[in-house]
């Protein structure tokens, strides 16, 4: 009997170790990424790390202007492109297909989000980017912007349809029913009631698509170019604009991290720092959004 | 509401009313058709793109996939020749480690969370704060995108600790990036345990960890299950992590302390550093058909946790 309750207090404090080891790791990828990062706020400043779009490490320029931009046009035009689809798909999934089609869709939804990343990588580097260079631009390579939004878009697919999906069946069945006794029909309902009722868990989806974007790594680098380089257009024409190579926050840490030393590293550290806050900026606002959700 | 307000009212109604003498019926109907047939084109349009990557993969690296393509070892460095062996043998040596690393943990802190959570014995405010934290903890975890895992397990397992970039440092920071998956899906199957079977064993006498032990997880083995093999997945196709920690020797591993490339990896090296598309292709067709198999036995498994549950009422 003692032995017994002996063992259970035990196992209790056991179980409460695992609980707060997740929050330990949180510390310490907040502790570690941060503390690495610090010569190089300090060293070169936030100023000059955050404005400046030279990177050239072996001159001692270190800014990063350059690849947030490229960050935020690729995940932008991603969303532009992967967003209405993924939306429709998802409306498709829980409103509009027969069970049969259901099932199969939502198998299909689940192996676009299995494949490996570097499989999409690579089917952009073989199939993509040699369509996109027979666009016709002095220039183009058919490495950049264009080609891993593409990517991106096709990447981001099945988070937002599930999420979505998922937030569309949370509506109540009696809205939907109210609707259709009113004479709407299923299409006016899903416009006007449905969507509507589901409205914060599809900006959720949509918050997660773009987290999910700005931190893919290794497609991006197989396929953006990644050159340093402010996006300008190519030619006269602005649309050339999508066809220049850039690079990532995430790119450039995963492409410098095995060779840099010194400054050059804490700054790979830095820039990790740049993207964490912005993932978190964009987690916690994915959030409260849902929260206010539940609460309405 | 008196009575003058009720006539002009019931007036705007009688007038409402003969407006739609000419039903907008057909339109919306016709609109509905248009709407619901660019939903179904959409929904192709997402096969087409499932069929067109998986499709061109497969039948494009299928034909390279042979008993030897599998079973020799890559040359490594700038040159694509040779198989594929030794990344294998490092993947399954990795998901080895990161699964033995981060399985008990999550599922005792899934298990700390769902089953202590309601407990009000000694200070519960405490408690309950600290379980606030935790899942704070598991969704921050679960968002951190995975190059920043990296990062933190170049600096802390490779550098700090002078693990090196090893499997054992690959592992620990695989682990950390699975750890939320488990969790999760941990949790969400011990609160489908019916709260009468912890009654029942209580009532018998037993403690709360037997209670625990021997009647609550055996009834939720599926879901933990699934969220095993979930991080199964997550590990095989996760590259950016094991890129800044893994080191990517092409040699076999010889322990825990030794350098290896997973698959994921050795096709992100012969896409990058090589010409050997053929070779890149077959590798992301074994990918895939890893991942097709993975995601069948997850779908086994959950149907007869659905079983499962239909036998529990």
């Amino acid at each position: 009997m003692q032995r017994r309750y002996r063992i259970d207090k035990g196992i209790k404090y056991l179980l409460f170790f695992s609980a707060i080891v997740s929050i330990i790791i949180v510390f310490l990828i907040f502790f570690f990424i941060f503390q690495s990062s610090l010569p190089a706020f300090q060293q070169i400043g936030l100023r000059n790390i955050l404005l400046e779009t030279t990177w050239r490490p072996t001159n001692g320029q270190y800014g990063i202007l350059a690849m947030i931009v490229g960050s935020v046009m690729v995940t932008f035009m991603a969303i532009v492109m992967g967003v209405p689809l993924a939306l429709g798909a998802a409306i498709f999934l829980a409103e509009v297909a027969p069970r049969a089609v259901q099932n199969v869709f939502r198998s299909a939804i689940q192996l676009l989000a299995g494949i490996p990343s570097v499989v999409y990588g690579l089917f952009g580097m073989v199939v993509l980017v040699p369509i996109v260079r027979r666009i016709p631009v002095p220039g183009n390579s058919g490495y950049g912007l264009l080609s891993a939004a593409i990517v991106l878009a096709v990447m981001i697919l099945p988070t937002i349809t599930s999420v979505t999906e998922d937030a569309l069946r949370a509506v109540p069945r009696s809205y939907k029913e109210a609707s259709l006794a009113l004479g709407a029909t299923h299409w006016q309902t899903i416009i006007h009631v449905m969507i509507p009722a589901a409205k914060s868990g599809i900006i959720a989806a949509l918050i997660l698509g773009v987290g999910r974007a700005i931190g893919e790594t290794m497609a991006m680098i197989m396929v953006i170019g990644n050159s340093v380089i402010m996006p300008t257009p190519l030619t006269d024409n602005p649309l050339t604009i999508f066809l220049r190579q850039a690079r990532t926050l995430t790119g450039n840490i995963a492409v410098e991290i095995n060779y840099a030393t010194g400054l050059h590293e804490s700054m790979l550290f830095a820039t990790g720092v740049v993207l964490f806050i912005l993932i978190m900026i964009i987690n916690a606002s994915a959030h409260l959004i849902l929260r206010n959700g539940e609460r309405s | 509401m008196n009575r003058a307000e009720l006539k002009a009212s019931s007036a705007v109604q009688s007038a409402a009313q003969k407006q739609p003498n000419r039903s907008n019926l057909k339109q919306r109907h016709l609109s509905q058709k248009f709407a619901f047939g660019a939903l179904w084109v959409g929904g192709a349009l997402v096969m087409l793109i499932l069929l067109v990557v998986v499709g061109y993969v497969i039948t494009n690296g299928i034909r390279e996939v042979t008993w030897e393509f599998l079973t020799t070892a890559p040359r490594g460095g700038l040159s694509g020749e040779g198989g594929i062996s030794t990344t294998i043998v490092s993947t399954v040596y990795l998901i080895g480690l990161t699964i033995v690393i981060a399985t008990p943990l999550g599922i005792g802190a899934a298990i700390f969370l769902t089953e202590y959570a309601g407990e009000t014995s000694v200070g519960s405010k405490f408690l309950r704060s600290l379980i606030n934290l935790v899942h704070f903890g598991v969704e921050t975890l679960a968002g951190i995108p995975s190059i920043i895992f990296g990062l933190f397990g170049f600096a802390l397992f490779v550098s700090v600790l002078h693990f090196g970039f090893s499997l054992l440092s690959a592992g620990l920071a695989g682990a950390c990036l699975v750890l939320p998956t488990i969790i999760r899906t941990t949790e969400e199957s011990l609160l489908t345990v019916p709260m009468n079977y912890r009654e029942a064993s209580l009532a018998l006498g037993a403690t709360k960890w037997q209670t625990i032990y021997q009647v609550v997880l055996p009834a939720a083995i599926p879901g933990i299950i699934t969220g095993i093999i979930l991080s199964v997945a997550r590990v095989i196709s996760e590259t950016a992590v094991f890129y800044v920690t893994l080191g990517g020797s092409a040699r076999m591993p010889t322990s825990i302390f030794s350098s290896g490339r997973t698959l994921a990896l050795h096709l992100y090296y012969l896409a990058m550093d090589t010409n050997a598309f053929d070779k890149a292709m077959a590798t992301g067709a074994v990918l895939i058909i890893s991942i097709i198999l993975i995601n069948l036995i997850i779908d086994f498994v959950s149907s007869k946790l659905t079983a499962g549950l239909r036998e529990n009422q």
